[in-house]
């Protein structure tokens, strides 16, 4: 095995752990330190596969600004540990495992025997179109209109968040 | 491949032990300035003018009991300080402090990670620094780490957005995120002799920037999460020994890099102005350099400090408003501006 | 050199997870997590296709996906609060309101 395959599948098993330790926590900060760990294996793959900027927003808005939400909330909430995790298993949850592994199967079918030529190399414009400099021309020229309506839907979340959270006057 | 690994490990060491160093006495630095302004003397028994002190504190703390209240979550609760530290020393391996220097015939960047989004790493690592407090708040179990940790989660988030959009203007003026470059371009003079730094070129966006960045290290006047009349030590309340001797660290470590950065985006960096018109060797021009910038670095954490002892607290509705109703709109406008003039000069 | 194939099985094994956390968590916060890890496995996919192709509108739409995660988590965090702040539970399975 190259380096290069060692590290892929260290971070591989990284992100799949720590995506299971997300969903098994019981206590939902625990979640959220766990979920930032996963983050931080994705970006390493996102580095192994040339997308600098989307690595660095991952990291500034992921890690720095959505979770610290999540965490923000867990802690205003004051939430302490689920209870009924264990107690509860119902049939519905067999049948929901059941499913999943069912999507797997199907998922791991077609990428088994779906493999063309140009899946076996990274293209060599792979490292020009993950700089900042070639998302931002793209960004504000091509896609120039959906950029704005993006930024619609920014405003019209923010106004939604204020009159969610806000107290009703009495 | 091994010889750039090398040369990448001893800039490592060589700058954390510097960083280090830095940060145990600017602790003194602080102690003895706060004496000054509140006529005291400050600490001077250990060593000649108390210039030893640093060295005692850090080994009381390593032998003092770590205590972890019982109800706290421990693996957590060791995990916050760390955190606070790590992200702190990690910020500093893009900035530049100094330009290039030739050594055994070899020339090195004095940059550790000379990356081409360097100014996106430092916005990223200071946004993830809010979980080394929130995280030690949370963890604790105490109502007034909590509130300390509810406070700065808010408080670090509200300024980030300012941190974030001040920068943008210095990104527009130099046209590049890397920031050996951000330097380069201040090298330059305004009208002939003015030195093109961009406090001059970005006024509105350096004073928002400096204000952010002041918030975003929890410093006075902006040091509500851990406000002692208030909230006892706010996050670290439940901190002893090693740990709390981290966050204590991490702290001015904070401050180092918050001014270190505060130089190379606006100050020049390591650039000192007038020298490139006498004649001096290249190597003695590297040597300037890098004294330049630790010269700038310390007057800005001394400029730190005194404000410290200097202004009151805000309040806390008070530092959310300024945030939100003050800060925000002059980083918006300060891009505004920006863009119209380099449309205007284009 | 890693195959485009392998970084479509972790995604997939990702986004499973991410479904079975939704089915199975009873925590608001938790399944809302989950979502995000959904999210963050079509990410994965979409920038390995953008890199394998030599295409950027890949990276374009995670870029959109996470302006749009950020949106929905501020929106779904203040209902949550909203919901919490009512019925003092974030259990999805008390929250019925809208059962009928």
């Amino acid at each position: 095995m190259t380096f290069e395959e060692v590290f892929f599948y260290f971070l591989a098993a990284g992100a799949i752990v720590s995506a299971l330790l997300v969903i098994t926590r019981r206590n939902p900060i625990n979640s959220v330190i766990f979920l930032v760990l996963n983050f931080f294996f994705l970006v390493a793959l996102y580095l192994t596969l040339k997308a600098q900027f989307i690595a660095i927003i991952q990291i500034l808005v992921y890690a720095g600004a959505i979770m610290v939400l999540f965490m923000f909330v867990i802690m205003l909430l004051n939430l302490g540990d689920e209870k009924r995790l264990t107690d509860r298993v119902t049939w519905k949850q067999f049948v929901a495992i059941g499913l999943s592994l069912a999507f797997v199967m199907q998922v791991l079918y077609i990428v088994g025997f779906g493999e063309t030529a140009e899946m076996k190399t990274m293209s060599a414009k792979a490292v020009d179109i993950g700089t900042v400099e070639y998302i931002g021309k793209e960004l504000f020229s091509y896609y120039v209109l959906p950029i704005e309506a993006i930024s619609v839907l920014i405003v019209a979340a923010v106004v939604g968040a204020i009159v969610l959270a806000k107290r009703k006057f009495d | 491949m091994i010889e750039t690994l090398l040369i990448a490990f001893i800039k490592i060491v060589i700058v954390l032990l510097v960083l280090l160093t830095a940060v145990a006495y600017s602790v003194y630095a602080e102690r003895r300035i706060s004496a000054f302004i509140q006529d005291r003397l400050g600490p001077n028994r250990v060593g000649p003018f108390g210039l030893l002190q640093p060295i005692a504190d850090v080994v009381k703390l390593v032998f003092k009991e770590a205590i972890v209240p019982r109800n706290a979550n421990k693996p957590l609760h060791d995990l916050a300080p760390v955190i606070s530290l790590t992200v702190a020393l990690a910020t500093f391996a893009v900035i530049p402090f100094g330009n290039t220097i030739t050594l055994f015939g070899e020339e090195v960047k004095l940059i550790i990670a000379d990356v081409n989004i360097g100014v996106l790493y430092i916005l990223a690592f200071s946004s993830i620094s809010v979980y080394g407090i929130a995280l030690a708040g949370w963890s604790s179990n105490n109502k007034y780490s909590l509130m300390g940790s509810l406070r700065s989660s808010a408080q670090m988030v509200s300024y980030e957005l300012s941190l974030g959009l001040a920068v943008v203007g210095v990104i527009m003026v130099t046209g590049s995120l890397r920031l050996d470059q951000v330097v380069m371009n201040q090298t330059n003079y305004l009208f002939g002799v003015l030195p093109a730094w961009n406090c001059f070129v970005q006024p509105i966006g350096f004073i928002t920037f400096v204000v952010a960045a002041f918030a975003e290290t929890n410093r006075q006047p902006f040091d509500l999460p851990e406000a002692e009349p208030e909230l006892v030590g706010g996050f670290h309340t439940e901190y002893t020994g090693l740990k709390f001797g981290l966050f204590f660290l991490a702290e001015y470590a904070h401050m180092i890099v918050a001014s270190a950065i505060i130089t190379t985006l606006y100050l020049g960096g390591w650039h000192l102005p007038y020298i490139d018109m006498i004649d001096v060797s290249p190597m003695l021009m590297s040597i300037i350099g890098i004294l330049t910038f630790v010269i700038k670095v310390t007057l800005v954490l001394l400029f730190m400090i005194v404000i410290r002892w200097t202004i009151p607290r805000f309040r806390y509705d008070q530092l959310m408003g300024l945030g939100w109703k003050v800060m925000f709109p002059m980083a918006l406008l300060n891009i505004f501006i920006t863009g119209l003039i380099l449309l205007l000069l284009q | 050199m890693i195959p485009l194939n392998f970084y479509l099985v972790l995604s997939a094994l990702l986004f499973t997870i991410g479904v079975v956390g939704v089915l199975t968590r009873r925590n608001a916060i938790i399944v809302f997590m989950s979502i995000e890890l959904m999210l963050n496995s079509v990410n994965l996919t979409l920038v390995a296709f953008s890199s394998f192709l030599g295409d950027a509108t890949g990276q374009m739409l995670v870029f959109f996906v996470i302006t749009i995660a950020a949106a929905e988590a501020a929106i779904g965090l203040a209902i949550i609060i909203a919901l919490f702040r009512n019925k003092q539970t974030v259990n999805i399975d008390e929250i019925n309101l809208l059962k009928w």
